[in-house]
């Protein structure tokens, strides 16, 4: 048997990479609550944004945490542009069309990165990756510690944003009943964009969170979009808290099933959960109905 | 069925089954990877396109069929042309199996597209770890050309050999379409609540469409294993195949007998062009069906069997 040291490290690591899955699944379930389609275009925006944190760092010395704020608001930026030019016109209003759409964005954006920057995996390099913070016996990485911190800020900002906003209002009101909401004067159109905006913005966080200990290809986002399918199912489509809670949760299956049985089988356990959850409660642990 | 409806299906396919009189061999592989493409297509185009129910996983029943075949006879060293038979039956009974789980818990729309999607990557993991599949080396099968061993020697057998699968599902197709089974098909892709307030049995209609959608796109997998003889999981269950089926099937006309078919070939034309042209940039053909993804969805929602049928309207209205 592992030492209990080596399990407890394993799942205080597993909770911070759970707070960044968390992140990326915040996004995918905003979506996916107003506009009632999952976004498959969701990995391939990750990576996108993962290699502006790169060329930020490379380019400009902007450093990865500098970055969040300028790439959180290029990120929303585009994705309004997104949703509101691109999306939603070529859907004409039909959610079948709206799955074929980001999945044909998903196709362009990965293929336009791995035509430009070929298959090649990059790091931010420097030694940032590799700081640790002492706690009791543990040894944590310190960019994980604060990417977990920053997770959940910006959790809690979205909540508020939901809960007290006006337009956090007029993106529930959207999301509850579209016709009503036009009814009274809001524009759904603008609020599509608007929360597929800020599904992007939270994938800029993400990224700059990310990257530090991890790397970066064309291909990259689809290791994790799977993964925040598998959180959003488990959360429940739609739900903010369900979103975060299935993060954390994958994030320590992930880690103790790497541990135990072997880094393939551990991503084997993750599409297992996943089918079953779909198949047994495709409300998810969180959501209120199907 | 009237006589006339066959005339176009029957035209295509003689046409290209007449190319090997002329056409070069490379121009000969192009087609019958295409048209493999094109195979598989059907059967997407079967659940996705009259069911309505998007697949995004159909790499599941393709790769099912392609290993079936190849295992059987590298392993169990089985007659080639039993494998195929067996390879679409297991691909036929893998697609029973998700539709079986999935459409039992009501998953559809994005579900649906979710969980075939899943079940296409555990399938690719399993495949790609396995001892009996060859892991991530592959199977290679042994190359012995011989009608018995359902390889030929020149490439216009593997064609007729494709040909004769599209004929077969082209006319399948074409009954469904006329039949009983398409109406019902159609009513659930339109508004599955009010088939089954007409009586339709909305279950086993979309079960008998993903069992007969996973046969088609099988037999496109044991095609591919005899044409390359090589299969590694990356291929075989890769992402790569359920896009491309999708893409081809949509492009071509969702719903149509001959759009499958067409879409594949100007798909994979195009791609070809494109990697002639740009072939430096990895990927550019692939960012090519992306966009004319987006773009058959914005503007051509009927394909180019549609956009086909609508000129020809239009010139004998003048």
């Amino acid at each position: 048997m592992y030492s209990p040291a080596i399990v407890a490290e394993a799942m205080v690591n597993g909770l911070m990479t759970g707070a960044a899955y968390a992140l990326v699944a915040l996004g995918l379930t905003l979506v996916y609550g107003v506009l009632h389609i999952v976004n498959f275009a969701h990995g391939a925006l990750l990576t996108c944004a993962m290699f502006a944190v790169l060329g930020m760092e490379q380019g400009l010395g902007i450093g990865p945490y500098a970055a969040i704020l300028p790439l959180g608001v290029l990120f929303f930026l585009l994705g309004y542009a997104l949703q509101r030019y691109v999306i939603g016109p070529s859907s004409h209003g039909e959610d079948r069309n709206t799955l074929l759409v980001t999945l044909g964005i998903s196709i362009v954006l990965e293929n336009a990165l791995l035509a430009a920057f070929r298959s090649d995996t990059r790091t931010l390099g420097g030694d940032m990756g590799f700081d640790v913070v002492e706690l009791g016996p543990m040894l944590l990485s310190r960019p994980r510690l604060v990417g977990c911190a920053v997770a959940l800020v910006v959790a809690a900002l979205l909540w508020l944003l939901l809960a007290r906003s006006d337009t956090g209002r007029a993106i529930r009101a959207v999301a509850k009943e579209r016709f009503g909401a036009q009814v009274v004067g809001i524009d759904p159109r603008h609020i599509f964009a608007v929360t597929f905006g800020i599904g992007c913005a939270c994938l800029a966080v993400a990224a700059c969170l990310l990257l530090p200990t991890f790397y970066v290809n064309p291909r990259v986002g689809n290791a994790f979009v799977l993964v925040a399918f598998t959180i959003v199912v488990l959360g429940g489509m739609g739900s903010v808290v369900g979103a975060l809670v299935g993060g954390l949760v994958i994030g320590v299956v992930e880690s103790l099933g790497g541990l135990l049985l072997g880094e393939s089988l551990g991503q084997l356990g993750i599409f297992l959960i996943f089918i079953l959850v779909l198949l047994l409660r495709p409300t998810g642990l969180f959501g209120a109905r199907a | 069925m009237k006589p006339r409806d066959l005339l176009p299906l029957l035209l295509l396919l003689g046409a290209l089954a007449l190319t090997p009189l002329f056409a070069s061999n490379l121009l000969l592989n192009f087609l019958v990877s295409a048209l493999i493409i094109a195979l598989g297509a059907q059967g997407w185009n079967l659940l996705g396109g009259y069911g309505g129910q998007l697949s995004f996983g159909h790499a599941a029943l393709f790769g099912t069929g392609a290993y079936a075949t190849a295992i059987l006879q590298v392993k169990f060293g089985l007659n080639a042309w039993l494998a195929f038979a067996c390879g679409i039956a297991l691909a036929a009974l893998a697609g029973w199996i998700i539709g079986y789980l999935s459409f039992r818990a009501r998953l559809r729309g994005s579900y649906f597209a979710l969980v075939t999607l899943a079940f296409a990557e555990v399938l690719r993991i399993l495949a790609n770890a396995a001892d009996f599949t060859g892991g991530a080396a592959g199977l290679l099968i042994k190359l012995q050309p011989g009608l018995a061993n359902f390889q030929f020697a020149s490439r216009a057998g593997y064609l007729w050999a494709v040909l004769a699968c599209i004929l077969v599902v082209g006319l399948m197709t074409l009954w469904i379409d006329r039949g009983r089974f398409g109406a019902q098909l159609v009513a659930v892709r339109e508004n599955e609540d009010a088939a089954r307030a007409l009586g339709v049995d909305v279950l086993a209609t979309k079960l008998r469409a993903i069992t007969l959608s996973g046969a088609i796109t099988g037999a496109a997998g044991c095609l591919y294993a005899q044409n390359f003889l090589y299969l590694d999981a990356s291929i075989a269950y890769g992402t790569w195949i359920s896009v491309e089926l999708l893409i081809a099937a949509i492009v071509g006309g969702l719903g149509t007998v001959l759009g499958p078919v067409i879409g594949a070939l100007a798909l994979h034309g195009l791609g070809e062009v494109t990697k002639g042209l740009l072939g430096w940039l990895t990927g550019i053909d692939l960012v090519l069906f992306g966009i004319i993804l987006i773009a058959a969805v914005a503007f051509v929602p009927s394909g180019l069997v549609g956009a086909l049928r609508r000129l020809r309207m239009r010139g004998a209205a003048r």
